[in-house]
């Protein structure tokens, strides 16, 4: 076992306690950045000029009119800019564009006295606009070619002689939609200059360096001028990854310009109207299976929905491509990936991160092939799981394959699956107008940045003279519980007990060059820095220690704040350790470091070991779905899901209720509609509201939900033997769609296959048992024998991001 | 003149007409309660005021959207936010049992959600370890997946003797001063009896009339929309009675819905089975028939099922009062036969309601969300022939309409799965619906011709009933 994930007795990690700042949440006394406004003396309100047109040059742009408005202080243009007039990583969104390029891009920003005076300075300022051609639809994106960025191919076998030899071969189309964050907090920044003109930017950002790297560079000012600090965000979920970066050089760029704070706050209309999303996908498929219904290959071409600029799209393609197996071997592989260019907001990270809508792809494929194998859905899937020695198909070996059957067999225990499965049954022989149905679907997600050098974090910990301690880290908290991990993580790593540390709000100032708090890695990534910081003061302490207690330091130990002797015969408390350590002139802080060890991965061959770890697990759900409606009811779910030795029950307890509840939001309720018509609100998103999208509410909640962790799971090589846990639950909600899919089915003839619309709304559904009803197996859409092969890629397509990955390869140690 | 806040009285001199409840409790530095959508949709911004029960029972704590609501419109009332529940050192029940159970992740919408929690644990009546969940539909959360949250509500016990809110409930809700502020962006009146609101109303016939603001709050903080005068009548005492007629039911127009649900209990069975999918509990607190008549909105809730019960609605002006059929209420898209200077005071209800009823709303969401297609249903069925059917529509024409055709097709039939069915074809035929966002013309038109299926499979067909998804 390696020292990171030794965990010793009596730590702090594993006890199931609430959140860092429960007791601040509950009162309202937990404060946010826009709730620092009125704090602040001065403040300017920021509100952008925002197109009314997908796609339109700005012939002129006359602010004048708006200066007008009583309260309005300055309109912010491009001829502002003393830096960079760029709000992006890959320098293709210019934060002042003269083209806007979706409905609502801000081309001018207005600073007024009020909120109000700046909303109404925005609608004076006059905008001549030239309408441009637009694409709305991915459809229209692919047939017009419209691509951006790099297009990977992830390759193993051949797959042509494969399908060639296979006894079934089937394939389809599988299109799934994007997803807004809906954080209920919305995008946030408050920047102040100081007396020596430098810049503070308190802003609801998943990643406060490269926030402070945009704010640098459109200010023209090295990285140290600038600090970022996140108190806390209200959700993120990857929506405030990359997106905040421009809205908070927006508010420093004014507040550099005016010499008053400016606050940049959009409302919700605003922030679905301007902010990236979840990527839609489209996909074609080919498949082959044995006479056994086993997987022989995969031919399939992804299509992501990528909007205006490229954001995370391209290592979103990256993520989906290397989970397009989710847990199944899959001998030969072809998967080309491609994002589609559209004049729509720049879509971005999500929870998940294009794993979702890679394994959505192959669920779907099993869950519309299995009534044409003739083999139940659960069984296939089953039959198709990960074995021992068996490898991914970018060449990472599946570790613990064994964990896969162990949650399964779980869940089937659990959710009393064979019992329940013949009531459904039954059920469903007595009512005509409404079926019932259970499915099981398993999750096995990456761990880690696909990108290496992503995969490295920081921490201070302080350990002030009276023994109390602070710590600081890189990483973010917006409602994932990392501070409470961290807390746990540093108090077992001191052996005192936690009310003896607190946590610092995470700034740029205190721990630099911080990746972003992402890919679930927040606890993993931090967690390993936090504790290398504390075995710093803690290796220095235990020599003091020892000379206290008359022994030598390998025979010290400290457990709630006592040091005692291995022999246990005398104790010193941690207070007076710290007293007489400090006489003695020994450091009482340290930075810590940590980067996973073990990866490397080739973007351009699509082929490593990106991961440092897959997390597991499985779930079961039971739906009752009404023939006249399409309406439908979650009855039950169970999940059994592995995150390795958990650092803190009650928190990953609830980032597996909470993702499975957003997973099954995006798969069966929340519906981004675009106005894809040729009249004049033409790429206007139509559900920009809270009232026209609809996220789960406490009615979709399943009546009966029962979430265990897996246990005996200790991850090796992750700190306290722990594994992350943000990410991979929301794709437990699989089991919902598939669940629907089989009660639709219900409605047919026995061996319909059915294709489901993703979301799967009431609507959705409705349709799908309509055509069950009157179709059959003709339902599912699926091409039975030889078809023409997805699109693949032009011999000169771009490769994927190799640039980047160049660059951090040279600055970074690879382990080959 | 001010409103109380957490014990403290806050002025409201010069605020704004079109500030919000919500901005002015934050301006007052308590940023507990959040803007998570400005329309009334999230339940970030909930608050609690004290409310007079209109039957003279107990006040009642009563959760609000804050966003929605014009500050000016709680001179003189009682507003508690989450900060005014407990601290952090001494949580309020409701509060803890949220801490504890793991109910709040990020924490933004966590305010809101205690505050409906806290308003349905002072609740009258509500028996210890009892919770009615939809107490909570107006609020949304993102993290949790609401499991902790329910948790939480249904572990909450019986009120202490000793809790101060519970004891505020001993003494009566604050009335409701008359009032007339003018601030720079407009001027708010409150008329002290129907009289002076019709006159002020005849005065100033552009003037907004407004009573939970439920609509109105989202012209304001979405669409931008300013006016010179509000006016307000959600105090009137004229429009918040409950009337038996000789034959009919008289609701007041301005009493809310969730006040309406408990003093109708029941009598009307097409109401109630239109209160739970009505919007939410927070809406509920504020909304009132005669706003969801006035806005005349195509897809409301209540026109449909109030068109079923045949109702009619009593408009009021300095001229006299006039009575006019719902069926003739509405002209077009929001317009309605409501004169400049006219206010809507009441809305009969013919009795007795019919025996047959339902009210099939279609939309995404079960709980807060809008019908992309409603149906209200009003049979009457003696010796198995339907001898009256009454059948409301929202969203498949630009007003809410009667299904006369379907009716037709109704009555004189015998009632079967058969003339159901039959019906149901007519039905789908009816109006003219359209494609959005929220649904297919073919599916609003595939609702309309299930719906009557569905009404007789509920009421009649006795193997599939108590399955219904």
């Amino acid at each position: 076992m390696s020292a990171l994930s030794q965990r010793p007795a009596g730590g702090v990690v594993g006890q199931p306690l609430p959140h860092e700042s429960a007791a601040l949440h509950v009162t309202g006394h937990a404060l946010y950045t826009d709730d620092l406004v009125g704090r602040t003396k001065d403040v300017l309100h920021a509100h952008p000029v925002g197109s009314p047109h997908a796609h339109a040059r700005v012939v002129s742009l006359d602010a004048t009119p708006a200066l007008a408005v009583p309260g309005v202080v300055r309109v912010l243009t491009a001829d502002d800019v003393p830096g960079v007039n760029d709000a992006g990583v890959k320098h293709d969104e210019p934060l002042f564009p003269s083209e806007a390029m979706f409905v609502g891009h801000g081309v001018a920003w207005v600073l007024a006295e009020t909120a109000e005076a700046a909303r109404l300075g925005a609608l004076a300022v006059e905008v001549t606009w030239e309408p441009l051609p637009s694409l709305v639809s991915i459809h229209d994106a692919i047939a017009a070619g419209s691509f951006q960025g790099g297009q990977p191919r992830l390759l193993r076998g051949d797959v042509e002689a494969a399908l060639e030899g296979a006894a079934h071969v089937f394939s389809g189309e599988t299109e799934m939609a994007g997803q807004e964050h809906f954080y209920l907090e919305t995008h946030a920044s408050l920047a102040l200059v100081d007396e020596a003109g430098q810049v503070f930017v308190q802003c609801s950002t998943q990643h406060p360096t490269e926030t402070q790297d945009i704010v640098a560079h459109v200010l023209g000012v090295p990285s140290h001028a600038v600090t970022v600090q996140c108190l806390r965000m209200g959700g993120g979920f990857g929506g405030k990854e990359m997106q905040p970066h421009g809205f908070a050089a927006v508010a420093a760029l004014g507040a550099t310009l005016t010499g008053r704070p400016v606050r940049l706050r959009l409302s919700r209309q605003l922030d679905m109207t301007m902010t990236g999303k979840r990527h839609g996908f489209h996909a074609q498929w080919r498949v082959g299976f044995d006479d056994d219904g086993r997987l022989l290959a995969l031919d399939a071409t992804l299509t992501s929905d990528g909007g205006w600029s490229l954001d995370l799209s391209e290592p979103v393609l990256a993520r989906a491509l290397c989970h397009v197996d989710n847990a199944y071997w899959i001998p030969h592989v072809r998967v080309n990936g491609r994002v589609a260019q559209t004049h729509k907001t720049s879509q971005t990270a999500f929870r998940g991160f294009g794993g979702p809508q890679g394994m959505l792809v192959v669920e779907d494929v099993l869950g519309r092939c299995a009534p044409l194998l003739g083999v139940d859905a659960d069984e296939l899937r089953r039959r198709n799981f990960y074995g021992p020695g068996q490898s991914t198909p970018y060449g990472q070996p599946v570790r613990h394959p064994e964990r896969l059957q162990r949650v399964w067999g779980a869940v089937l225990t659990n959710a009393d699956v064979a019992r329940r499965r013949a009531e459904v049954d039954a059920f469903n022989a007595a009512h005509e107008r409404t079926k019932r149905a259970i499915a099981l679907t398993p999750v096995k997600f990456g761990i880690s940045f696909n990108l290496t050098a992503f995969n490295q974090a920081g921490a201070l910990v302080h350990v002030y003279k009276d023994g109390s301690v602070l710590v600081t880290h890189g990483g973010t908290e917006m409602g994932q519980g990392l501070h409470t991990k961290m807390l746990q993580v540093a108090a077992t790593a001191l052996g005192v007990p936690l009310s003896r540390v607190r946590l610092a709000p995470t700034r740029t100032d205190k721990v630099p060059n911080t990746s972003a708090t992402a890919a679930s890695s927040g606890a993993d990534l931090n967690g390993g820095a936090v504790k290398d910081a504390c075995e710093q003061v803690r290796d220095r302490l235990d020599t003091v220690a020892a000379g206290l207690l008359g022994t030598t330091a390998a025979d010290v130990r400290v457990e709630g704040g006592v040091f005692r002797r291995l022999d246990g015969l005398q104790e010193v408390s941690w207070e007076e350790v710290i007293r007489v350590a400090y006489s003695q002139r020994v450091q009482l802080w340290a930075a810590g470091f940590h980067r996973t060890e073990g990866l490397h991965w080739d973007s351009t061959r699509m082929q490593g070991e990106p991961f440092k770890y897959f997390a597991y697990g499985a779930a079961a759900a039971e739906v009752q779905v009404d023939g006249l409606t399409g309406a439908y009811r979650l009855r039950r779910v169970d999940v059994v899901h592995d995150v390795g030795d958990s650092l803190s029950p009650l928190v990953d307890l609830g980032q597996v209720e909470g993702g499975f509840v957003q997973g099954a939001g995006w798969l069966t309720l929340e519906d981004l509609r675009w106005d894809e018509g040729d009249g004049p609100t033409r790429g206007r998103l139509t559900t920009q509201a809270a009232s026209t999208y609809k996220l789960p509410s406490l009615s979709e909640m399943p009546e009966d939900f029962r979430v265990t962790l897996l246990e005996d799971a200790h991850e090796d090589g992750v700190v306290y033997g722990s594994k992350a846990v943000g990410e991979p639950p929301l794709m437990l909600a699989f089991c919902v769609r598939e669940a629907l899919r089989r009660a639709c089915a219900a409605f047919g003839p026995a061996g319909t296959s059915i294709a489901l619309a993703s979301p799967a709304t009431p609507e959705a559904v409705w349709w799908a048992l309509e055509a069950a009803r009157a179709a059959g197996r003709d339902a599912g859409h699926v091409t039975e024998g030889a078809a023409p092969a997805p699109d693949q890629p032009a011999p000169d397509a771009p490769a994927l991001h190799p640039r980047t990955e160049a660059d951090a390869r040279e600055q970074t140690p690879v382990h080959p | 003149m001010g409103v109380t806040i957490n014990g403290t009285t806050c002025p409201l001199d010069g605020v704004p007409v079109h500030r919000s409840l919500l901005d002015h409790v934050r301006d007052q530095g308590l940023t507990g309660a959040k803007e998570g959508c400005a329309e009334g949709e999230c339940g970030a911004c909930s608050v609690m005021v004290l409310r007079a029960d209109p039957a003279g029972g107990t006040p009642r704590w009563t959760a609000l959207n804050a966003c929605l609501v014009p500050a000016v419109a709680f001179d003189g009332q009682e507003v508690v936010t989450a900060e005014g529940l407990g601290t952090p050192d001494a949580l309020h029940p409701v509060q803890h049992e949220m801490a504890v159970r793991g109910g709040s992740q990020c924490g933004y919408c966590t305010p809101g959600f205690v505050c409906s929690m806290a308003a349905e644990y002072y609740r009258p009546g509500r028996p210890a370890g009892g919770f009615d969940e939809h107490a909570l539909s107006g609020n949304l959360c993102r993290c949790t997946g609401y499991r902790p949250i329910l948790d939480a509500a249904r572990a909450l016990g019986e009120v202490p003797a000793d809790d101060a809110l519970a004891a505020r409930t001993a003494r009566p809700a604050p009335a409701a001063p008359p009032a007339d502020l003018t601030a720079a962006d407009g001027r708010f009146v409150r008329p002290a009896t129907l009289d002076d609101a019709l006159r002020q109303l005849a005065d100033e016939p552009d003037a907004v009339v407004v009573a939970g603001s439920t609509d109105w709050g989202v012209d304001v903080n979405l669409k931008g929309r300013r006016v010179p005068l509000l006016i307000a009548v959600d105090r009137l005492p004229e429009l918040r009675g409950l009337l038996d007629g000789d034959d009919h039911l008289q609701v007041g127009a301005a009493l809310t819905l969730s006040e309406l649900e408990r003093l109708l209990a029941g009598r009307v069975p097409l109401l109630d089975a239109l209160w739970p999918q009505f919007a939410s509990r927070l809406i509920r607190n504020g909304a009132t028939l005669g706003g969801n008549l006035g806005t005349g909105s195509p897809i409301g809730d209540a026109p449909p099922v109030l068109l079923a019960l045949e109702a009619r609605v009593v408009l009021a002006s300095t001229d006299g009062e006039r009575e006019v059929p719902l069926e003739d209420f509405f002209t077009g898209y929001r317009t309605s036969v409501r004169r400049l200077g006219e206010l809507i005071c009441s809305v009969r209800i013919p009795l007795p309601p019919a025996g047959i009823v339902a009210f099939h709303k279609i939309a995404k969401r079960r709980y807060d969300d809008i019908s992309s297609v409603a149906v209200a249903h009003a049979l009457r069925v003696e010796d198995g022939t339907v001898v009256r059917a009454r059948i409301g529509l929202g969203g498949v024409a630009a007003t809410p309409v009667r299904a006369r055709a379907t009716e037709a097709a109704l009555e004189g039939r015998p009632w079967s799965l058969g003339t159901a069915r039959a019906a149901g074809q007519v039905l789908s035929q009816e109006g003219t619906p359209i494609d959005d966002q929220r649904a297919s013309a073919a599916y609003r038109r595939a609702m309309l011709g299930t719906s009557l299926e569905r009404l007789w499979h509920d009421h009649d067909a006795r193997t599939d009933s108590a399955v219904t998804a």
